[in-house]
């Protein structure tokens, strides 16, 4: 059973976002870092670069796939979490920690999941 | 274990073969200074015993279809027959040239006209071209023949290949290449294209669909005539990628069901050598509306009987491969077309599905198969349940098999499917070679809940354990 946290909001595609200080904080969940297995490369996107929901920010790898990491909110990105870069197992150590982007003014996606949707959610999917 | 190369053997003075003295005019005469050798090649310096012994243990390391049982989904690891090898080496097909004359070669064009004529006779299409290498240059080929027929209509929207996501990494990247811009098709609850989905995709931007049909999970996509009028209702054209031919190979058609194009694997379907016996061939055939727009040269019939190369090439899309394509490769598909004949070609399909659906029959009750209690050629089981009961992934099971003499099924794809191993046994396997693999499976699953350690550990019978494939892939060390 994967771990989800009730502190955060969920999307479909897998992604968690927190809102901190008016800032979207946005990593992949725990479930998704079980799935993709041991990851190898985190693709970072470019500080100032700006996103809609359902946007493809980058790329994340793993032993078995390369997968997209689907923006869940709108806006401009302000930080991006540099630790990644030389230790993306660190995503596989502790999801919820370890996140991808930071956005400023952000909007998130209206159809975000709080943590006992994304739970069902999960149990429904193949 | 590290093997040492034939340079690592390598000792001053041993070398035991020669090169016969230069006893023609040097014609490097016309090269610029800048591009002549100055130096002798570094060559390994190794008696001939030394070369012997090398090779034969490199080929005990390797794994082939000759060796065990080999069910690598989606690739149709079938056996080669020997005899397929001897038409290829016949003087007269090896000992020519690419650019002697036609007349001088009618036996070879003849060959690749009638190949193309069988062929056609298998997908129910028009006319087609040998020359792509492979799989995915056949996907590049026939995605490239799609945009110019666009393009000499003056439709420059259609910028969008709809893909589904149960399709082969190649599709959307063929795509790509051929600048498209790619969109996904969902499945539905069977597993087949989602055709609601499939709607609100299609439009006057999208130039076609690209299908696998049967798809990697080894269902066949029933509502291809539904897709194929939605498509073509649409402006758009079908595309059919022939990984997966094998399966209906004499009971059903490409064209039939509708597609525009199609690619197929000679390398598969059609028995010739795949994998590090390489080479493959990917030719593509296309229906009558497209046929202009083919690779040239084309081998055209002549009113006498005679073969010649058509280079008219007004709306032709160029060139794909140097000289004709994969020559040989069209020989040994050749040979296998002509001995099975069509009731032949018919029972490999039906072979191929049956075994399958032995393999997923015997194995349905321990293994989850999310996808139906049938198949086709393969099936995809997902061994999500199993690690979460006792944290033995796919890859160990994997890894199980190899010590247990099997090549491993193809892993983690379909994405779809998670922690999924997808079998294909083809038609070649007896009753006894599916049994035992089936027991072996048994087996592995059995010490998945009694010692699940020795399973990550796996294999221990190889030339090589497990590997650490975090580490290559952090750390990819391509040259040393």
């Amino acid at each position: 059973m994967s771990k989800i946290l009730a502190d955060r909001m969920y999307s479909k595609d897998h992604e968690w976002v927190m809102m901190k200080d008016g800032v979207a904080v946005i990593g992949i969940t725990d479930h998704a870092q079980d799935a993709l297995g041991e990851i190898v490369y985190v693709e970072l996107p470019e500080v100032g670069a700006t996103f809609e929901v359902g946007e493809e920010v980058s790329n994340i790898e793993s032993v078995k796939a390369a997968s997209p990491i689907v923006s869940p909110a709108s806006g401009e990105i302000c930080e991006v979490n540099e630790e990644l870069d030389g230790s993306p197992e660190k995503i596989n150590e502790d999801p919820y920690e370890a996140y991808i982007y930071k956005m400023k003014d952000a909007v998130l996606a209206d159809d975000l999941l709080d943590a006992a949707q994304y739970e069902k959610f999960l149990a429904e999917e193949v | 274990m590290s093997v040492p190369t034939i340079f690592d053997i390598s000792k001053e003075g041993r070398g035991s073969f020669r090169l016969p003295r230069l006893d023609v005019p040097n014609t490097c005469n016309g090269l610029p200074e800048n591009l002549r050798r100055q130096n002798t090649p570094t060559l390994p310096q190794v008696s001939e015993l030394d070369v012997v012994r090398h090779y034969t243990k490199l080929s005990t390391m390797a794994f082939g279809v000759d060796n065990g049982f080999y069910p690598l989904g989606s690739c149709t690891m079938k056996y080669n027959p020997k005899v397929n090898e001897q038409v290829a080496s016949l003087s007269g097909f090896t000992d020519i040239h690419p650019l002697q004359d036609a007349s001088t070669v009618q036996g070879c064009l003849g060959v690749m006209h009638d190949l193309l004529k069988q062929l056609c006779a298998v997908t129910g299409m028009d006319w087609g071209t040998l020359q792509p290498c492979a799989g995915a240059h056949g996907e590049y080929t026939g995605l490239k023949i799609i945009r110019s027929y666009f393009l000499e209509k003056g439709d420059v929207t259609r910028t969008k290949i709809l893909v589904p996501e149960s399709a082969h990494g190649t599709n959307p990247a063929s795509a790509a290449v051929n600048g498209f811009e790619v969109v996904q098709v969902m499945a539905d609850k069977r597993g087949l294209v989602d055709l609601d989905d499939l709607k609100s995709k299609l439009g006057p931007d999208v130039a076609g669909i690209m299908l696998t049909n049967p798809s990697t999970l080894g269902l066949f996509e029933q509502d291809i005539l539904e897709i194929a009028s939605l498509v073509h209702g649409a402006g758009g054209l079908l595309y059919y990628d022939g990984a997966n031919l094998n399966a209906i190979l004499g009971k059903a058609r490409p064209g039939d069901m509708g597609f525009d194009v199609v690619h197929l694997n000679l390398h598969k379907t059609f028995s010739t050598p795949h994998g590090g016996g390489g080479p493959g061939s990917g030719p593509v055939m296309v229906k009558k509306a497209l046929c202009a727009f083919l690779p040239k040269p084309d081998v055209v019939e002549n009113a006498n009987g005679d073969y010649s190369f058509d280079w008219g090439c007004k709306s032709s899309i160029g060139k794909v491969s140097t000289f004709w394509g994969n020559f040989l490769v069209f020989l040994k598909a050749y040979a296998f077309i002509l001995a099975m004949g069509g009731e032949g070609l018919k029972e490999c399909g039906e072979n191929a599905v049956l075994n399958a659906n032995y393999i997923l029959a015997r194995l349905k009750g321990m293994y989850d198969v999310p996808y139906g209690d049938r198949c086709m050629h393969e099936f995809v089981m997902s061994l999500s349940r199993l690690k979460e009961e006792t944290g033995v992934t796919a890859i160990d099971v994997a890894k199980g098999l190899l010590d247990r003499g099997y090549h491993p099924p193809t892993m983690y794809f379909p994405m779809i499917v998670h922690e999924a191993l997808m079998i294909e046994p083809t038609e070649s396997e007896s009753k006894e070679t599916l049994d035992d693999f089936c027991d072996a499976m048994i087996e592995l699953h059995d010490i998945a809940y009694k010692d699940a350690q020795s399973l990550r550990n796996a294999p221990e019978h190889t030339v090589i354990g497990r590997v650490d494939e975090v580490m290559a892939a952090k750390n990819p060390v391509v040259h040393q």
